[in-house]
């Protein structure tokens, strides 16, 4: 790799450097992100909790390029964000998948797109693509439903194949929207497990934007509590429990009292109600 | 099925239910054909004149058909830059909304200044005529599309010919087709407007000749095959949307949970 003009050394694999974003101008300017610096390292599993409007998703549009940051720098992969050839894989609260398009051909749309895929997707697409959709859809537990189109599907279903399209290009860099916000409980706790189990097989860095501090506790190895207006990280602990974590798990002393502690601190962190 | 038949049925009996409620009431009131011509007497003249009205009738099919052909690919070429760049939305817009108020019939005698008279300009009245619901149309669907399909892609480093290609397009197909089947009816007007002024040949032409003849059974013999026409054409666009984008009409039976 070339010399760069800001260097990144060591396993840090996302670094944000005195990153701030503002809206607008003069008196009506909006700060979404006040000034953060984040560092995370390859094959980290990081969750961002907060409050609504903290600047959560703020962060995953910046570090996938999406938004760019007014001021500061944001780091992937040791370069400044786009100039790496990092593949990322993305999955947000709605599943947002073609309805034009079997499930199948859903999944792999990725493939479709991302060099070193995208130049072989032709030959491929009937064979060794199709097969590793094919695969993936299996773990994910929709097996046999590949051909049949998103609106055949229930939400849970859906948002199992979205996990499989964000994961299909074996990403490096995985970033998670509120994902399983939308589930029943029970589907949730259920994807946190398939979740849990193709991260600790892939190993790709993730970001997971989140409501839900047990899902934060039961999936991340590190979480990070953000207040809002301005948006920043208030904490920043990491998650001691051993993997793979269960649903019991959940309901340990251990497990219960950091949750509480993290709900504490987000509701010390809300914005000051204006309707009394 | 059974409960689609009977629709069918209850409609088909409706539509003739309206001839023959035309065709009592011009016996009722004694209406006179230069008036109001009953359906029986348009259906024979319809028989009769067949030998020489086919000719016409294929020439404005064809004119027609181009003249659609070529509001198609305008229109989706306007509709992909108009949809996609914010200030081509801006310039494009203003304009081709002047441009729709306009009557087309003020615009043929300038085709027919550029062109003279015949097919040329009848095809491209039929042309205009189509050509603005589907910009209005493929504009719309490309620019509604929605953001997050749109970041799903940007993610993956897609470029913006990706996600037209990918995304835009097929997301737009069932607002193309809808279009469609406006536009082909807009188009027999455009040619028939075109041909009622400017042509020798054609069904507007021939309706023109009749009517200063007073020969109005006929005049309403070239409406009914320009009806029968345009309800084929829509049937023959409605068929080909329903396949291509059969996924933007999905039935509730289909649904699992």
């Amino acid at each position: 790799m070339n010399a760069e003009a800001h260097p990144r050394t060591g396993d840090t694999f996302v670094e944000l450097e005195g990153v701030t974003l503002t809206y607008g101008r003069g008196e009506r300017q909006i700060v979404a992100l006040g000034e953060t610096n984040l560092r995370i390292d390859e094959g980290d599993f990081v969750a961002l909790v907060g409050p609504s409007g903290c600047g959560k998703s703020t962060i995953l549009k910046l570090v996938t390029g999406l938004i760019t940051a007014s001021t500061g720098y944001v780091y992937v992969a040791g370069r400044e964000v786009g100039a790496a050839p990092v593949r990322v894989g993305m999955a947000f609260q709605n599943p947002t998948m073609l309805p034009w398009l079997t499930v199948r051909d859903n999944v792999m749309m990725p493939l479709k797109i991302v060099p070193p895929f995208r130049q072989e997707y032709q030959s491929k697409k009937k064979s060794e693509f199709r097969d590793r959709a094919d695969a993936l859809l299996k773990e994910v537990g929709l097996a046999g439903f590949g051909d049949k189109h998103p609106w055949q599907l229930s939400g849970g279903m859906l948002q199992r194949a979205s996990l499989c399209r964000a994961l299909i290009h074996e990403p490096q860099l995985l970033m998670l929207d509120e994902p399983f916000g939308a589930l029943d409980q029970f589907t949730r706790e259920e994807l946190w497990a398939v979740m849990q189990a193709l991260w600790l097989k892939l190993k790709p860095t993730v970001i997971l934007v989140t409501h839900d501090l047990k899902e934060a506790g039961y999936l991340a190895t590190r979480i990070c509590v953000m207040r809002s207006r301005p948006g920043q990280i208030i904490d920043d602990a990491p998650v001691p429990f051993a993997r793979p974590r269960t649903i019991d798990m959940s309901y340990t002393p251990e497990f219960v009292s950091m949750t509480q502690r993290l709900r504490e601190l987000i509701v010390a962190a809300r914005p000051v109600k204006e309707i009394a | 099925m059974e409960q689609g038949l009977r629709r069918r049925l209850w409609s088909a009996v409706f539509i003739v239910g309206f001839f023959l409620l035309w065709e009592a009431f011009c016996w009722a009131f004694h209406i006179s054909d230069i008036v109001l011509p009953k359906p029986s007497q348009i259906i024979v003249t319809l028989m009769t004149r067949m030998p020489a009205l086919w000719p016409h009738t294929v020439q404005t099919l064809y004119t027609t058909l181009v003249g659609f052909a070529l509001g198609i690919l305008a229109g989706v070429a306007l509709g992909v830059i108009v949809g996609s760049s914010r200030l081509a939305y801006d310039v494009a817009y203003p304009l081709l909304i002047g441009f729709a108020s306009i009557p087309k019939v003020a615009v043929v005698p300038i085709f027919v200044l550029w062109f003279g008279s015949g097919a040329v300009p009848a095809i491209l009245t039929a042309m205009i005529m189509s050509l603005f619901p589907i910009v209005v149309n493929v504009a719309t669907g490309l620019a509604t599309t929605e953001p997050e399909l749109e970041d799903v892609m940007k993610a993956l480093r897609a470029s913006k010919l990706d996600i037209l290609w990918n995304v835009g397009l097929p997301r737009t197909m069932p607002y193309f087709f809808a279009s469609l089947k406006v536009a082909v009816t807009l188009a027999f007007v455009g040619t028939v407007i075109s041909e009622t002024v400017a042509s020798n040949r054609g069904i507007g032409n021939v309706m023109m000749i009749a009517s200063s003849n007073f020969d109005v059974p006929l005049v309403f013999a070239g409406l009914i095959i320009l009806a029968i026409m345009g309800v084929a054409l829509y049937a023959v666009f409605s068929l080909i949307e329903a396949r291509i984008t059969g996924w933007a009409h999905r039935k509730d039976e289909f649904a699992m949970g």
